[in-house]
């Protein structure tokens, strides 16, 4: 085996910005569709609940259609699925296989890491809001409301959940990271309003529910897309809240290997 | 070629915890191959992941290429390739893709097809990363750090675990990118691959580099050299060690199996064949023994390399 002299002759550099942040974002999509467990969490549960919960009477969801009830928690089960449980996931055996690691000394610098991890995140979650919206449309969902106000719950969910998600990657190992982001992604799916209505539980616990992150999007954008209300500040500002801890923490405690 | 170092380290100190990985540790690697070589533990990584820019010293100061690694990173990086000892593959990844991948971080990169050729890679392009053999996986690494075209390229333990075949493809392509003027700074414990591949040899132990040279100069230093002939068993070595010069020592270690150690050279040679046409001995299998880097560095620590 030979090789013309010259080949190997050094001429570095760094290919554009954009163009590595873009090919970045490409493969961080292409590996997540291509996880089988990911796409259980972020397309097939999601789906399935929403199928499940809105032909078959199941859980009382209250006055009117049970799709306009699910349809909006199953957004925010989506939106979690993928900026939380997905990325955390993720993210965390990245850095136990030293990809992280090994991007680090590649010419992508870390912000432009992270924001290509972001841009995959809301890459899947357009995928996922246009397949569950088709299905919520063909189970009769009639939404209202206004749709910016959708989308900046949906944005600052993302960021919510992506710091927590992050700080759990950057901090817990692997396989801590994979049973606690399932066993949370559990229990919010449960307790976070997203197919059972939240005042099913006490009203004490009601009042700490309220709180998570996920029941601050699953009330705000039923909120809106249910009952046509307003700008729902209360629900935003608890996701805001959550967005500035949450990443303030990731940004500090995260460790790269 | 140019003349200043790539890479000068000073005083470098780096502890974990209590644990002093690397106590002082003073290294120019001029252009070139230069092999970092010690056991396990010696620093040797430690050393390099400081000039990749991973870990800040906790005194001293690092130069790679005239730049500070922690501080120039972004200037640093595209200049640099980087093969770390394991890992550094999404694990969901094909080696095809991740290596394109790679490539697409790069302004002006290698033909991405040929270097999957050249490294015997070609079957496995469409083959996920977990289910590459752990050479195939050590290959890819190799192929991420040179695709970039880097003017320096670091190896952490290129060769662990590989078969003879794949090492020699390794070494092969080490030689290419030093004949292209591609500056290569590997670590290794493997004597036989410092003494292929490099300019220049720093011998590491204890967070120090205890000594430098090319293996020439570094096996010439000090140490005796070896002789060894097998010849009829009960030879009188009494009598030999006679004819030998004063410093000189001579043993049987198994029946017929004779050794010299001593300065080696033409008169010591024709000194034990005239002693063996006087005794009427046919030294058989007559063979002298370079002195190693092996054992040079077992001289230097008391240590053997592999254990």
């Amino acid at each position: 085996m030979t090789t013309a002299t010259g080949t190997y002759a050094p001429k570095p550099g760094a290919a554009p910005l954009p163009r590595m942040i873009a090919a970045q974002a490409a493969l961080e999509t292409k590996m997540l569709l291509r996880n089988g467990e990911q796409l259980l969490l972020t397309v097939v549960i999601p789906t399935l609940l929403l199928v499940l919960f809105g032909s078959v009477d199941i859980v009382d969801t209250g006055k009117g259609r049970a799709v306009d009830f699910l349809a909006p928690g199953i957004l925010a089960l989506a939106v979690m699925s993928t900026a939380f449980t997905g990325q955390a996931i993720a993210t965390g055996f990245e850095r136990r296989y030293g990809v992280l690691k090994r991007l680090a000394s590649s010419p992508l610098p870390r912000w432009g890491l992270m924001t290509a991890k972001t841009a995959s995140v809301l890459v899947t979650e357009i995928l996922q809001v246009i397949l569950l919206t088709v299905i919520a449309f063909a189970l009769g969902w009639s939404p209202h409301g206004n749709p910016a106000a959708v989308l900046l719950l949906l944005i600052l969910g993302t960021a919510a959940f992506s710091g927590l998600g992050l700080l759990m990657a950057g901090t817990l190992k692997a396989e801590a990271t994979l049973a606690a982001a399932n066993l949370v992604f559990l229990l919010l799916l449960v307790g976070g309003g997203v197919i059972v209505p939240l005042d099913k539980f006490g009203p004490a616990a009601q009042h700490v529910l309220a709180l998570l992150p996920i029941s601050a999007l699953s009330g705000g954008l039923r909120d809106v897309l249910q009952h046509g209300a307003g700008t729902p500040w209360g629900d935003l500002g608890i996701l805001a809240v959550w967005a500035v801890v949450g990443l303030a923490a990731a940004g500090k405690f995260f460790r790269w290997e | 070629m140019r003349s200043e170092p790539v890479v000068q380290v000073q005083a470098l100190v780096k502890r974990y915890g209590t644990k002093t990985a690397v106590d002082g540790l003073d290294l120019v690697a001029k252009t070139g191959v230069t092999a970092v070589l010690g056991p396990n533990g010696a620093g040797k990584t430690t050393t390099v992941e400081t000039c990749e820019g991973y870990r800040k010293p906790d005194s001293g100061t690092v130069r790679v290429l005239g730049l500070d690694p922690v501080r120039q990173s972004a200037e640093l990086r595209p200049r640099i390739g980087v093969m770390l000892q394991s890992g550094g593959v999404y694990s969901g990844a094909r080696a095809g893709e991740m290596l394109r991948h790679v490539a697409k971080l790069h302004a002006h990169p290698l033909d991405v097809d040929a270097l999957i050729e050249r490294l015997g890679l070609g079957s496995c392009g469409r083959t996920g990363y977990r289910r590459l053999s752990g050479g195939q996986q050590q290959r890819l690494a190799l192929a991420m750090a040179v695709v970039g075209r880097p003017e320096l390229v670091f190896l952490d333990e290129p060769t662990a675990g590989l078969d003879p075949q794949a090492r020699r493809a390794t070494w092969d392509l080490v030689r290419d990118l030093r004949a292209d003027g591609v500056s290569v700074i590997l670590t290794t414990h493997h004597m036989e691959e410092a003494e292929e591949l490099a300019d220049d040899v720093a011998i590491i132990d204890g967070g120090r580099v205890i000594a430098q040279g090319s293996p020439e100069e570094l096996c010439k230093g000090g140490a005796e050299n070896t002789l060894r002939f097998t010849g009829r068993p009960g030879l009188d070595v009494g009598s030999l060690l006679k004819a030998l010069p004063a410093d000189c020592t001579a043993a049987e270690l198994t029946p017929g199996a004779y050794r010299v150690v001593g300065k080696v050279d033409p008169q010591l040679l024709a000194t034990v064949t005239s002693w063996c046409a006087q005794h009427g001995v046919m030294p058989d299998r007559i063979s002298v023994e370079r002195h190693t880097l092996e054992d040079v560095f077992l001289e230097m620590t008391g240590k053997e390399l592999r254990s």
